[in-house]
């Protein structure tokens, strides 16, 4: 069953009539190709029109449908190895953080990420996507070893924040993520960064400093999340549309505002809608990244990363 | 206060007056409820000679404290926020900058200088907690970091007070990129080798905590500062339970391995010029 979200209850609608419609002509052998035809036609109409006019809120929405593909789904299809690696040597294994060495075509990469579960018991299990000090400490390990052996990094961001809990306190959160920020500049090899879901503050920022920091198109990106911004400056939960139009946090809106190099289109309807394709068109992305990447020196790269966050910012003098 | 005169840009401002100062001869401590002399209170750091509750402060009463004779040189005085993302919530944000401004006699929410401390040339960046809740904007990211610019070209140690509820949401995106910029600039300053302190101070959370408060080669806090990454509401909301007595406190975090040290605030000045004496 797909998950239709609120704004494409029409869609749903006439989805389920053109399958009542085809389940017809299989009862009845009644010739309903020419109302097929013109069903599918609006229904294509009317997707296009809907997506092409999405709030911010409902690309929020996208962001998190269920049936999004997540990091290790782009493993899979993207990769045709994936050595899996486990721990941040001190404390234990955050599933909500993972990564390992990949090959992308014939280049080997490290590619982490923030996991998102598919059920009940996966999104516990991954803690919903929010990562543990233990996670960022796991990502940074990675991150150390991939130098070593000079391979790129890729990193994909999907979580709603890092863990707000008692245990990340004692174990330093925020020191987990500042470290990370501070040690990704010195990075020596390529890092491209990947914003395929939820992009929320300084858990999202905490593996995101890249060379290259691309959003795909629905998907947000900012210091907090819509219905949290709501509950703090409107005192209640119920202008996350508002704070969703006044956070201004989609591809489009921190791309306009040079906060991230580029939007990676998405597939008509949403990346749930074909996980392939989708897929398939961020490994061209990255690859043709890489490859711009890597003809500069590790110095050069660290420079232009450097002076591109430090260029971000508007003040009046 | 109205009658608060800036001095220009980049002037030396010895005997600049404090703001914070509550009127009057008395000052009550909020912990202990003992009244003291105004002067006694300010001579002793602004700490109660009683119960030793140290009170939250600003940028005038820290630069006073630390440069000698109050002498140092602000930098960037007169840089304030715009509004790139013409920002409203309840009100456009350009009106809660501007009351905010005519409120507390700030520009924004961090004050940066040099100035000798104990003779010893030092750049400081301390943020007041007054504007805004302390957050962090392109003001607060784009100073610390000329600041960080200021230390690394004239090779001074770097001293970072903060004091702050974390990002500014009204920059949104921007402000979280101020969490990269100023750890960019400490990634170079760590590789020129010189010192970075970082203070933390009542209360330290979210953004800033999670950038450039907890990346000092030393990490020191006033006693009894909450420090923290998520708010304790947040947390509790999570948990669902009430949190531990002292979660989050200077004292529990230096005892989890995140703090050198806790210092009284009256041992500040020649603690940290003890300790870049010994760097030099
Ligand atoms: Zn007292």
């Amino acid at each position: 069953m797909r998950t239709y979200l609120d704004f494409e209850k029409p869609i749903a609608d006439l989805e389920s009539r053109l399958e009542e419609t085809k389940a017809l002509a299989q009862s009845s052998n009644v010739d309903v190709s020419q109302a097929v035809e013109v069903l599918e036609q609006s229904i294509e109409k009317l997707r296009r029109e809907i997506f092409q006019n999405l709030t911010r809120w409902q690309r929020v929405q996208l962001s998190r449908h269920p049936d999004r593909p997540y990091t290790l789904d782009y493993i899979s299809l993207m990769c045709s190895q994936f050595i899996e690696l486990h721990g941040d040597r001190t404390v234990r294994d955050d599933p909500a953080m993972i990564g390992g060495f990949c090959e992308l075509d014939d280049q080997a990469v490290m590619i982490i990420g923030q996991q998102k579960g598919r059920n009940t018991k996966q999104r516990q299990q991954r803690n919903f996507g929010m990562a543990n000090p233990e996670g960022y400490r796991k990502a940074l390990r990675l991150m150390k070893l991939a130098e070593k052996f000079n391979k790129p990094i890729i990193t994909l961001i999907d979580t709603p924040g890092a863990f707000p809990g008692l245990e990340a306190e004692e174990r330093g959160q925020g020191e987990a993520i500042a470290r990370n920020l501070k040690e990704m500049f010195m990075l020596k090899v390529p890092v491209i960064c990947i914003i395929i879901g939820e992009g929320a503050s300084g858990g999202a920022l905490g593996i995101a400093i890249g060379d290259r920091v691309f959003m795909l198109e629905n998907t947000w990106y900012s210091v907090i999340s819509p219905e949290s911004c709501s509950s703090i400056l409107w005192r209640s939960w119920n202008f996350k549309e508002q704070a969703a139009e006044a956070l201004k946090l989609t591809a489009k809106d921190m791309a306009t505002f040079n906060l991230v190099d580029g939007i990676i289109d998405e597939p008509l309807g949403g990346a749930h809608t074909d996980h392939g394709a989708m897929a398939l068109h961020l490994k061209e992305v990255i690859l043709k990244s890489l490859a711009e990447l890597n003809a500069l020196d590790p110095d050069e790269r660290i420079d232009q990363r450097i002076d591109k966050f430090c260029s971000m910012g508007v003040v009046v003098e | 206060m109205s009658w608060f005169v800036r001095k220009d840009k980049g002037i030396q401002t010895p005997t600049e007056m404090k703001r914070e100062a509550p009127d009057g001869l008395w000052y009550q401590c909020p912990n202990c409820k003992k009244i003291m002399h105004t002067r006694e209170h300010k001579l002793n750091a602004y700490t109660c000679v009683h119960c030793n509750y140290h009170e939250k402060i600003g940028s005038d009463a820290y630069f006073s404290i630390l440069f000698d004779e109050n002498q140092f040189v602000e930098l960037d005085a007169t840089m304030t926020s715009a509004d790139p993302l013409k920002f409203t919530d309840t009100k456009p944000y350009p009106d809660r900058l501007r009351t905010t401004i005519n409120k507390t006699g700030l520009k924004d929410a961090v004050r940066t200088a040099y100035g000798p401390m104990n003779d010893i040339t030092v750049t400081i960046a301390c943020m007041d907690f007054g504007f805004i809740g302390g957050s962090m904007g392109s003001v607060v990211g784009e100073k610390i970091a000329r600041a960080i610019d200021h230390a690394l070209q004239n090779k001074t140690p770097f001293l970072m007070i903060s004091r702050s509820g974390g990002a500014r949401m009204m920059e949104a995106g921007f402000s979280l990129m101020q969490m990269a910029k100023t750890s960019a600039k400490l990634a170079l300053l760590s590789e020129a080798g010189l010192p970075y302190v970082s203070l933390l101070t009542d209360p330290t959370t979210g953004g800033v905590t999670a950038s450039y408060a907890m990346l000092g080669d030393f990490n020191i806090a006033e006693p009894g500062a909450l420090i923290g990454f998520a708010g304790p509401r947040v947390i509790r909301e999570t948990i669902g339970t009430d949190l531990p007595k002292g979660f989050q406190s200077a004292e529990f975090v230096l005892e989890h391995g995140f703090l050198d040290f806790i210092v009284d605030r009256k041992d500040l000045k020649d603690k940290l010029s003890s300790l870049f004496k010994m760097l030099q």
